[in-house]
């Protein structure tokens, strides 16, 4: 079926009477990002970034489209893996250990893209998927709702395409979303006077319920005909590419490639890659310890380029940005299939977008594969 | 029944398959030695003139030091070879070293096996031969040793604790 | 909450994986300088598995949470852990007092398999308090011997920095008084010092088993590893039938596979790990900053 925006307003309305938290984009601070919703008019109309290594910017266009961007910095990851938790507490002299249950309501999360989505299955595969589940995300995962919104405008950064993420989407949704035309092309063009239509297809018995509560009219053939084309329009104009074939193992053989000493003159060592990459899982379990006596083991996001990350006592085993910029390389691409039977990346571009050095991961692996097996003796 | 001085000299390692009439030769210059647990059979400084074919028994080669005591750095047993100084100038021990247990060796005369080699080249090279693979091992060990295997106060890839 | 359908519920929270176990310690020995072997007791009704060669994490309250190898066999007294005092947790732990409580969550990682010695010659080789996760595995092992399912003989070679550092001196008597051939070398000996010195790959080239039907154990910090796997290779025993522990010491934190910080390479060490064949490792080994 077919919605309007004020079908998309009263999408909104209608997952918050359900009792979700609704999260949706908004501009804040000069990008789009994740924030709490109330309605569709919070949504970024008329907005459109454009990205590129190092390089984020947004242009306000006039129109009355929700949905010309791309990505922003975050991904769904905080929603269904917090940054911060408490993870158990306990108190001096017994130290009785009481557990610190996650408790926060369910949340619907409009808008999230296709790469996201892959991304959540990738993530899950690490924090869900084996012998030992995290509790917090296997809870959160489980009552998230998700709405997916096609991408019908990629960002000179993305390359969904050819890790087969997006930009459309085919499970793990409860509702997908696409831009239709109206409003104004995504190519720019003048607003044509009309107001964007969505064409919205339900994953989930949930979604469907949610669908029927909507105001809207059925879709036509037009309708379908044209989502598919956006998205094959959308799909032949992704900025960037990845040769996928062999790279596990062009990776794991090309651990002594100078191409590595060469990039790690231009990384930081930052840790923006890792912040802003949806599948990035590492996290640091601390104890604290107060005056009286109460130790709280508290779970944070880590990241594989902190010189501490790798810390043994004696020194850090990874102490180069050479061998952390591997690592976290060498991982994503090819270590990660080993571990989870995947790609651990699913071409947002984020990671390109962010980096202060304008690295280029695609760039990089590229280089890798010209250069394949040329390195010390 | 005792062995001849040529028979345990072929019994040895060090010189098992060379010539008959090579090791005859030599074994002329050798005779049999026994040490008591505890016994000095060299001291770092003096003269090195014995080559020693150990044939039962543990030696430790030890240095002293100052506030340490003896430190030992290595121990020899049956089949290997004491004393490599007597072969090139200033034929001098370097280090200590004393029986552990109970020794038994063929004592080879170290200033006359070296003018045997001066004098015949052929068995000169023989002997070179034999006696160079075993100061290249003994190097290869000692490096390992200096790696610190057990990474006390490293660990073990070479950093020093911050 | 009134319309999610019951599917969507959120499940009511169940005890975590990460919420630690009130151990108690019952004993404390010192082992050399800076290692010392708690004992510790669990709660009533709490009774403890595990497999040698795998590993515990231990919280010290209010300092952290270390990964610590098990050192006892199963089934035989008290739960052992050798600890060796390189932080402020592991401190806390070579001090903690009698009957004072200690986290304990596990057992994690894989272990020795030590049912795979069928009429093999079983050769462990310990470098410094690498013996401690090997513990086990060699009383076993001794057990075992002679049995249709045991191996032919069990061999032991430690090496250590200095004397004063070996630990399980007591054990190492025992075992060669049940009929394991032990050999133990030093780096460094000192005075009154009746044993070898020299390294430990020397000891591997003496030792009386038959390399065409081996399996070794080998533990120990990487570099000792490297060098004397390279000696049983050297002596003829298959890369197959080698087994080593990498070492634990890679900023485990969470033990379930979950936190990142032990990835070596495609290994999550405590879950594909830390004992693994070394076909399997040998390039992770030798590449440095992995």
């Amino acid at each position: 079926m077919v919605i309007g925006l004020d079908g998309l307003d009263e999408l909104v309305k209608v997952v918050l009477a359900r009792g979700f938290r609704a999260v949706g984009p908004v501009v804040a601070d000069g990008a789009i990002t994740l924030s709490e919703i109330g309605g569709a008019s919070d949504l970024p109309s008329g907005w459109q970034d454009n990205q590129a290594p190092g390089h984020y910017g947004l242009t306000q266009t006039g129109s009355s489209r929700l949905f010309d961007w791309a990505v922003g910095p975050q991904s769904v990851k905080a929603e269904v893996f917090p940054p911060r938790a408490t993870i158990w507490r306990a108190k001096a002299p017994e130290y009785t250990v009481e557990e610190v249950a996650d408790a926060s309501p369910a949340v619907a999360v409009i808008g999230v893209r296709p790469c996201d989505l892959a991304a959540l299955d990738v993530l899950g595969r690490a924090l869900d998927g084996g012998p030992v589940q995290d509790p917090t995300y296997h809870r959160r995962r489980r009552g998230a709702f998700l709405v997916t919104v096609e991408c019908t405008r990629p960002a000179s950064t993305c390359f969904c395409a050819a890790m087969g993420t997006g930009p459309g989407a085919a499970q793990g949704f409860d509702i997908a979303l696409t831009e239709l035309d109206g409003g104004v092309a995504a190519d720019g063009s003048p607003p044509d006077g009309h107001a964007p239509q969505y064409l919205a297809r339900a994953g989930s018995q949930l979604g469907r319920d949610v669908l029927l509560e909507l105001p809207q009219r059925p879709a036509t053939e037009e309708d379908r005909v044209q989502r598919v084309a956006l998205l094959a329009r959308a799909g032949s104009r992704m900025g960037r590419s990845v040769d996928n074939s062999g790279l596990p193992e062009l990776l794991a053989r090309n651990l002594a490639n100078r191409r590595w000493d060469e990039v790690a003159e231009r990384c930081l060592a930052c840790g923006n890659c890792t912040s802003v990459c949806p599948t990035c899982f590492c996290s640091n379990f601390e104890d604290t310890t107060d005056l009286n006596g109460t130790v709280e083991r508290r779970r944070t996001w880590a990241s594989c380029s902190d010189l501490a990350y790798s810390y043994v006592h004696g020194g850090p085993v990874r102490s180069s940005i050479k061998s952390r910029y591997r690592q976290w390389a060498t991982h994503k691409f090819s270590w990660w299939w080993d571990q989870f039977g995947v790609s651990g990346c699913v071409g947002c571009g984020r990671c390109i977008t962010w980096c202060p050095a304008g690295i280029d991961i695609t760039e990089e692996i590229a280089a890798l594969r010209a250069s394949d097996g040329v390195g010390e003796p | 029944m005792e062995l001849s001085a040529s028979s345990r000299l072929l019994h040895h390692p060090l010189f098992a398959g060379l010539p008959l009439a090579t090791v005859e030769r030599i074994s002329l210059d050798a005779h049999n030695v026994a040490f008591e647990p505890g016994q000095v059979i060299l001291a770092e400084g003096s003269p090195a003139s014995t080559l020693y074919l150990l044939e039962h028994g543990k030696v430790a080669l030890s240095a002293h030091a100052p506030g340490r005591g003896h430190v030992l750095v290595q121990t020899l047993g049956p089949g290997e070879v004491l004393g490599l100084s007597w072969l090139f100038p200033p034929y001098q021990w370097r280090f200590d070293a004393h029986a552990v247990e109970f020794v038994e060796a063929l004592a080879v005369d170290g200033a006359r096996l070296r003018a045997l080699i001066e004098d015949d080249p052929v068995l000169g090279y023989q002997v070179i031969k034999r006696i160079a693979p075993l100061v290249v091992e003994r190097l290869q060990q000692t490096r390992v040793q200096l790696l610190d295997l057990y990474g006390s106060g490293t660990n073990g890839y070479g950093n020093r604790p911050a | 909450m009134a319309t999610v359908l019951p599917e969507r519920a959120l499940a009511p929270s169940r005890p975590g994986p990460f919420t630690p176990v009130v151990f108690r310690v019952l004993r404390r020995d010192q082992e050399a300088p800076d290692v010392v072997t708690l004992a510790l007791q669990p709660g009533p009704g709490q009774p403890f598995e595990f497999a040698p060669g795998q590993f515990n994490m231990l919280t010290a309250f209010g300092v952290g949470e270390v990964p610590i190898s098990i050192s006892s066999s199963p089934g035989r007294g008290p739960l052992l852990h050798t600890v060796r005092e390189v932080g402020p947790v592991t401190r806390a732990l070579c001090r903690a007092p009698i009957g004072s409580p200690i986290g304990v969550r596990g057992p994690f990682g894989t272990d020795w398999g030590i049912n795979d010695f069928a009429q093999a010659d079983a050769v462990v080789v310990a470098g410094g308090i690498g013996l401690a996760p090997l513990r086990g595995a060699i009383e076993l092992l001794l057990e075992r011997v002679g049995l249709p399912a045991g191996p032919r003989k069990v061999v032991v070679l430690v090496g250590a920095r200095t004397p004063d550092q070996l630990i399980f001196r007591s054990d190492l008597e025992t075992w060669s008084s049940l009929g394991a051939e032990v050999a133990v070398t030093v780096d460094m000996g000192s005075e009154g010092w009746k044993g070898d010195v020299g390294v430990v790959t020397q000891l591997v080239r003496g030792a009386g088993f038959d390399p065409a039907r081996s399996m070794a154990l080998v533990c120990g910090p990487e570099i000792m590893m490297r060098f004397a796997i390279q000696a049983l290779i050297e002596r003829g025993v298959l890369p197959t039938s080698i087994r080593l522990r990498i070492s634990l010491e890679r900023n485990m934190q969470c033990g379930s596979g979950i936190c990142g910080h032990c990835q070596l390479g495609p290994y999550i060490l405590c879950r594909g790990g830390p004992v693994v064949t070394y076909p399997a490792a040998s390039r992770l080994l030798s590449e440095a900053e992995l």
